[in-house]
């Protein structure tokens, strides 16, 4: 293995306003290793989704890169022009999103749509795309895939099409998945399917995922590693059962405390009190201080790095030492 | 019949009165074929059977939580249930009185039918009118039903808003100044103010992030337990039910296949379609023991399968389940409808 897939090196992200730039991301790194699966959790508005777009280069103007870098396989592509940047995504980062119908053509069969993608990225004739695009179908575990080529997305339900987006994510092959959401339009037996799915397809190949989600329970079950997001900024980052299970920051543990399970017994949730803060009102140090149970005044003085506590890296003055699940 | 009309204003005296009851509940709806379908192929109108005989009761101070896929039925049986739609079949009753022919009859009866049943919304954003403020909204239902005069307002909505953990400056805000968790709790206190005796919870929490579902829950759990609710609970979400339900019925393409205490229900599921989804559930923490694998999707409601509708799906489905509907009987306090759990299969 020679260094990471994807780097990512302080990637800021700003939204020009007329009373100044919104700083929606600020300061966010980290890496990707080939074959690896990182999760991004986060509430809304943390700018999970936001990372996800920065790096492929698909920001809805008038948000910008406004610093930082973005390497793939050890090249920079945050600063492509578009052209460049078009053959990037799609033959090298692969995306998938939330719902499965923004990302399909309503007036094209999905065999069209296939095809169309795997020619423009792979020398292939008609005939030789279409047989490709068959057998991805299948892999997707779509059933009838040949007679399913000649229909339209509104022919498909819900979980069926996500299966056809993995199905074009996957088409040219490429080395990194950005995954955005992709089970939350989904009902929880269909979930079950397309994440086991995901899994499956990109073990097979060694392909890197990127999965953003709200879910705590999808990332449990899916990801080797896994970033917390609060208010545009990574507060912790290491392995999934260390995230989980001995959170450091005291933003991961009241956020994992929150998440009903089945197999907990308490008959109350954990709450956080408090809100998200908005973009424009994010407060100063650490963005978690005025609802963080341990903040002293200089976590509102002074903004934490993230720093290695145990075998996790958390962005806090006073991590956890001692979790209460140890 | 005759006996019901006697005391049915009167409040029930024991915890374990029976409020809220669902008599053979059912809805169909008639869909419109496209007239090249009906010229081509002469097709008739289909039918969606959204709700089919649903019965349960709920008691004071309880909640009964119903769980199922997206157009399993459930959000059309809690609009049922508060006459925001007309059965086909059956009846919905609200402390002994018939629901839709209490609303449809005399003008106080109705109002005092509206007073006594409220129901919280999925999205907050779509069921607070975003030009009212937070005292209009809250007050609407006190000065609707007359149970308040005008200069009483103020202080009995700044009284609703404590209880839901909102602040009194809150009052003249708009909804657009909150944000989703709060605007849920301005929901919750408009539904609360004409103290209900029955309250319907349509997905409250689904559009929240997690560390302010935690705060909703915990609220919606603290009022009910306080003001002895009975209440209708619909999630898609059966880890949210755990925390929220006395008794829990799982739903399927309009019917109810499982229907037993909360316990019961996560230590012992019967259905292999409560299994599954138990199964289909991510976790957070790892679960001993196989878990059954989550097949198929849910079929087309405009042609159900014949016999069990969840045969297609079903690991343990033979041949009488393909045909013949079972029926949901009881064992105990479990109720559930499959034939492999009857004949012992499972």
């Amino acid at each position: 293995m020679s260094g990471p897939l994807l780097e990512v090196r302080d990637l800021c992200v700003e939204f020009p306003m007329r009373r100044g730039a919104l700083r929606a991301l600020d300061g966010v790194s980290f890496d990707i290793a080939p074959g690896e699966i990182l999760g991004i959790v986060g509430e809304s508005g943390a700018g999970k989704s936001l990372t996800g777009t920065a790096i492929i280069g698909l920001l809805e103007p008038p948000g910008r890169i406004c610093g930082g870098q973005v390497l793939l396989e050890g090249q920079r592509i945050d600063d492509l022009p578009r052209e460049a940047m078009r053959l990037v995504r799609g033959k090298r980062i692969g995306a998938i999103f939330q719902d499965p119908l923004t990302s399909l053509n309503p007036l094209h069969t999905v065999g069209r749509q296939l095809v169309e993608t795997l020619r423009t990225h792979l020398p292939l004739s008609a005939a030789q795309a279409r047989d490709r695009a068959i057998e991805l179908l299948q892999r997707t575990g779509l059933p009838a895939p040949a007679a399913r080529l000649a229909q339209y997305p509104h022919e498909f339900s819900g979980g069926m099409r996500q299966r056809v987006v993995i199905a074009l994510a996957l088409a040219a092959e490429p080395r990194l998945i950005i995954a955005d959401e992709p089970t939350t339009a989904l009902d929880v037996a269909v979930q079950a399917q397309i994440i086991r799915l995901l899994r499956d397809l990109t073990q097979a190949r060694g392909t890197s995922v990127m999965l953003i989600t709200h879910d705590m329970g999808v990332i449990a079950e899916t990801c080797d590693r896994v970033a917390v997001m609060y208010a545009g900024r990574i507060v912790e980052i290491g392995p999934v059962r260390e995230v989980i299970h001995h959170p450091a920051h005291p933003y991961t543990a009241g956020l994992m405390a929150s998440v009903p399970s089945l197999s907990d017994t308490n008959e109350r949730l954990a709450q956080i009190e408090g809100a998200l803060p908005r973009l424009g009102e994010i407060p100063s140090g650490c963005a978690f201080h005025p609802r963080c149970p341990k903040a002293s005044p200089r976590c509102g003085d002074e903004r934490p790095e993230l720093a290695l506590v145990r075998r996790t890296r958390a962005a806090c003055w006073w991590p956890l030492v001692e979790s209460p699940a140890a | 019949m005759t006996g019901r009309s006697v005391t049915a204003f009167e409040r029930p005296a024991m915890p374990e009165t029976v409020v809220v009851e669902a008599r053979g509940l059912g809805k169909s709806y008639v869909m419109r074929t496209p007239w090249t379908d009906r010229l081509l192929r002469r097709a008739g109108p289909g039918r969606i059977d959204a709700v089919q005989d649903v019965s349960f009761t709920i008691a004071r101070g309880r909640t009964l939580a119903l769980v199922g896929e997206s157009g399993c039925g459930k959000s059309t049986l809690a609009r049922l249930m508060v006459g925001l739609e007309t059965p086909t079949i059956g009846s919905a009753w609200v402390d002994r009185l018939d629901v839709q022919a209490t609303l449809a009859g005399p003008a106080d009866a109705a109002r005092a039918m509206r007073r006594r049943m409220q129901m919280i919304f999925q999205d907050p954003y779509a069921s607070l009118d975003s030009r009212w403020r937070v005292r209009d909204i809250v007050a609407e239902p006190l000065l609707e039903q007359g149970l308040i005069l005008p200069p009483q307002a103020p202080a009995r909505v700044a009284a609703l808003l404590a209880s839901v953990g909102l602040q009194g400056v809150d009052i003249d805000r708009f909804p657009h100044q909150f944000s989703g968790g709060q605007r849920q709790r301005i929901s919750i206190a408009r539904a609360i103010s004409t103290s209900p005796e029955f309250l319907v919870c349509d997905e409250p929490t689904s559009a929240l992030d997690v560390s302010v579902q935690a705060q909703v829950l915990n609220l919606l759990v603290d009022l009910q337990r306080e003001r002895a609710l009975a209440c209708l609970f619909i999630s898609h979400n059966l880890v949210v039910v755990r925390y929220v339900a006395d008794d829990v019925g799982v739903m399927y393409l309009g019917r109810i296949v499982e229907l037993a205490p909360k316990a019961e229900l996560f230590a012992a599921p019967r259905h292999p379609y409560t299994r599954m989804l138990l199964a289909a559930v991510p976790d957070v923490h790892p679960r001993d023991g196989g878990r059954e694998p989550v097949l198929g999707e849910m079929p087309d409601p405009l042609s159900p399968p014949p016999g069990c509708a969840f045969h297609p799906r079903c690991p343990h489905a033979n041949e009488r389940c393909r045909v013949e509907r079972p029926a949901l009987l009881a064992s105990g306090a479990v109720q559930v409808a499959c034939h492999a759990v009857e004949e012992g299969r499972l």
